[in-house]
């Protein structure tokens, strides 16, 4: 079983040309468009024996509120075709927590971290947004409206275009940090959702976080999951994510940071052409801790095998007749 | 920097045979990662041709000899099925080694009575090596072929006692009977290491604490990503005031028995 596709160690392309990588989400300038899903890569330092941070993108971390979370129950998460149903339950340090435990390490990191927040009010959003305006030195605040596994916050606020709205504009007046809004797939149509974030003072989107789904165990017809219902994700949503992302990004102007199911550069491609300016990988962390450099190398040597010298030549770039 | 503890290697099959009924031995060549190995660490192993199942499976290290390690292993599922036909020279990703294992006993410290059910036979393999003091192993299972590797840690020169629940081999009944008439004969300077199926750690939870013996257990949660990220494999730990849950890839597996809020497992 020799696999080459497999090998964890990401091909150096041959530099035979400058192409550029780099990319800018509001104020935050990216490396390259490279990064990781909140909730699939700890606070980075679980990982920095197994790869070179330094590398990404961008360092994204685990949803935090304001205090300490307990999470969920478990079983927590359930393997499926394809893909995996999470609840973690958005298990936490808080802030406080957060900036004792993790910060010393991730402020030495030569790339930004971006930190996903999240809260049960508004308020809590914009006090959650403040505290990490005033530590300095983070790359941008990224507002999870979108998780499916908690009862009071999350969803409910990315699937309420007013509620949205609220809390993007509450934490707009509480920081100058670049504002990334994690949206809910659970809608009929994105379109609005996404305007209203922009409205709000987003400077992006992340799309997107997982989907609703359950699974049970046929033998003892329990649910899978100790929270019964949970969020797909994996390459089995990476075809709707697709969508979303091209449906997001004909309705608004700022970058989108494209997610759902991306194992390696040509999905990630596939997001870009859809409208992403960056992409970040998730669920494939959990099976290959390289995926995030592979998809950059392969990225690299797509961009050379194509004449491209900007890798923003690709964003948007499907070819969509008229109709 | 610190010298790594954790790496990821390609690593060559180098025999996978049957040991007894559903169990195998697998034998990989792992320059990097067997140096490495603490007795009760655990590698989390990427089946190849595992396709739809896309997750790691993880497997405690059951012996190292120069830069081989070897796992013990029971065909359970989609994973462990598809494992046990590959064959020698085959490459399996490994990432490891893997969690907080068990504390040796220092030179003239604690004698060590070791408790197994199962496959947790070969998470304390490496202990029984390692420490210094001789001591007892309990193994138990169902059946006869739930007893794995007792002849390896005879030839250790440990004293083994085997029971199973149908009577087929060594003493019938529970691996904690011939524990607690052990521990009646005495429990100064002895300390209990356990792994295995969750019922009997809870068991020789129980009996440490009713006898006042310290004990070390290996706990079995499931994983997904065993590096500390996904925050899947979680426990309830006391905190004094309470309980908080931790990761059993990272804190974990092994747990001193006191610090385990059993009231908040489900
Ligand atoms: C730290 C640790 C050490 C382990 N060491 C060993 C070992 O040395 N030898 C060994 O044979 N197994 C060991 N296991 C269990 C092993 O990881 C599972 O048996 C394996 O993941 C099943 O994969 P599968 O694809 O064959 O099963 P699946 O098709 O995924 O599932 C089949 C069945 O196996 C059960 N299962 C899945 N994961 C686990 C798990 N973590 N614990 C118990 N049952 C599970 C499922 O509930 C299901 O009933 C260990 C588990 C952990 C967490
Ligand atoms: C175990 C797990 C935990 C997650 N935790 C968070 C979180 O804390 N905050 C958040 O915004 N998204 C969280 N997500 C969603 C991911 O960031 C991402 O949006 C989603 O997994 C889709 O990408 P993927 O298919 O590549 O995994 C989590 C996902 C998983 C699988
Ligand atoms: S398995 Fe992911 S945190 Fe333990």
């Amino acid at each position: 079983m020799k696999s080459e596709a497999r090998n964890p160690k990401p091909e150096v392309a041959n530099a035979t040309r400058e192409v550029n990588l780099s990319v800018q989400i509001g104020g935050m300038r990216m490396q390259n468009p490279v990064t990781v899903a909140s909730g699939t890569f700890g606070y980075g330092v679980e990982y920095a024996q197994l790869l070179d941070l330094n590398q990404l993108g961008a360092v994204v971390v685990k949803g935090i509120r304001l205090g300490p979370v307990r999470g969920n129950p478990t079983p927590r998460t359930v393997e499926v075709a394809s893909g995996l149903i999470n609840a973690i339950g958005l298990q936490g340090p808080g802030v406080d927590g957060f900036i004792k435990k993790y910060w010393p390490f991730l402020k030495e990191l030569k790339v930004p971290t971006i930190i996903n927040i999240w809260g049960t009010t508004v308020e809590e959003y914009a006090e959650v947004a403040r505290r990490f305006d005033e530590l300095g030195g983070v790359g941008a605040l990224e507002l999870n409206v979108s998780c499916p596994n908690i009862k009071e916050g999350g969803a409910q606020f990315g699937t309420d275009c007013k509620l949205l709205s609220q809390v993007v504009s509450a934490c707009r007046k509480a920081t100058r940090l670049p504002l990334i809004t994690k949206m809910s797939p659970n809608v009929v149509s994105i379109a609005p959702y996404a305007k209203a974030a922009e409205e709000g003072g987003s400077d992006a989107l992340a799309v997107t976080n997982s989907y609703p789904a359950m699974a049970i165990d046929i033998e003892t017809r329990r649910p899978r999951l100790a929270n019964i219902t949970g969020g797909l994700t994996g390459p089995c949503i990476k075809p709707i994510a697709i969508k979303l992302v091209w449906e997001a990004a004909k309705a608004v102007k700022i970058p989108i940071i494209g997610m759902g199911g991306i194992q390696n550069s040509a999905d990630a491609i596939e997001f870009m052409m859809a409208g992403a300016t960056a992409v970040a990988v998730g669920t494939a962390n959990f099976y290959e801790p390289q995926t995030a450099l592979q998809v950059l190398a392969g990225l690299r040597d797509f961009l050379q095998r194509q004449g491209l010298t900007d890798v923003r030549q690709l964003v948007g770039s499907v070819r969509v007749e008229k109709v | 920097m610190l010298p790594p503890t954790m790496v990821e290697e390609s690593v060559r099959i180098i025999s996978n045979e049957r040991a007894t009924d559903l169990y195998f031995r697998l034998v990989v060549q792992s320059p990097r990662i067997a140096p490495l190995v603490q007795p009760g660490q655990f590698a989390h192993l990427r089946i190849l041709p595992l396709r739809e199942a896309l997750l790691r499976r993880p497997f405690s290290i059951f012996r190292v000899e120069g830069y081989t390690f070897s796992i013990l292993y029971k065909a359970v599922g989609k994973g462990t099925e598809l494992l046990s036909r590959m064959r020698p020279d085959d490459e399996l990703n490994a990432i490891g080694p893997l969690g907080h294992g068990f504390t040796v006993p220092p030179a003239g410290g604690e004698m060590p009575l070791l408790v197994a059910g199962g496959y947790g036979m070969a998470a304390m393999y490496l202990l029984a090596q390692r420490s210094p003091q001789r001591g007892i192993v309990f193994v138990g299972g169902r059946r006869r072929v739930d007893i794995l590797c007792e002849d390896e840690f005879r030839a250790l020169g440990w004293d083994v006692r085997a029971t199973t629940e149908d009577g087929s081999h060594g003493e019938k009944g529970l691996v904690t009977q011939p524990l607690i008439a052990e521990l009646k004969r005495g429990t100064a300077g002895r300390k209990l290491f356990a792994c295995g199926p969750t019922p009997m750690l809870k068991a020789v939870s129980r009996i440490a604490e009713e006898f006042n013996v310290p004990a070390e257990l290996s706990m079995d949660e499931h994983m997904c990503c065993g590096v500390g990220v996904c925050l899947t494999c979680v426990i309830p730990i006391s905190t004094g005031d309470g309980w908080e849950y931790q990761r059993t890839c990272t804190e974990g597996p092994v747990f001193d028995s006191r610090l385990i809020a059993w009231e908040a497992t489900a």
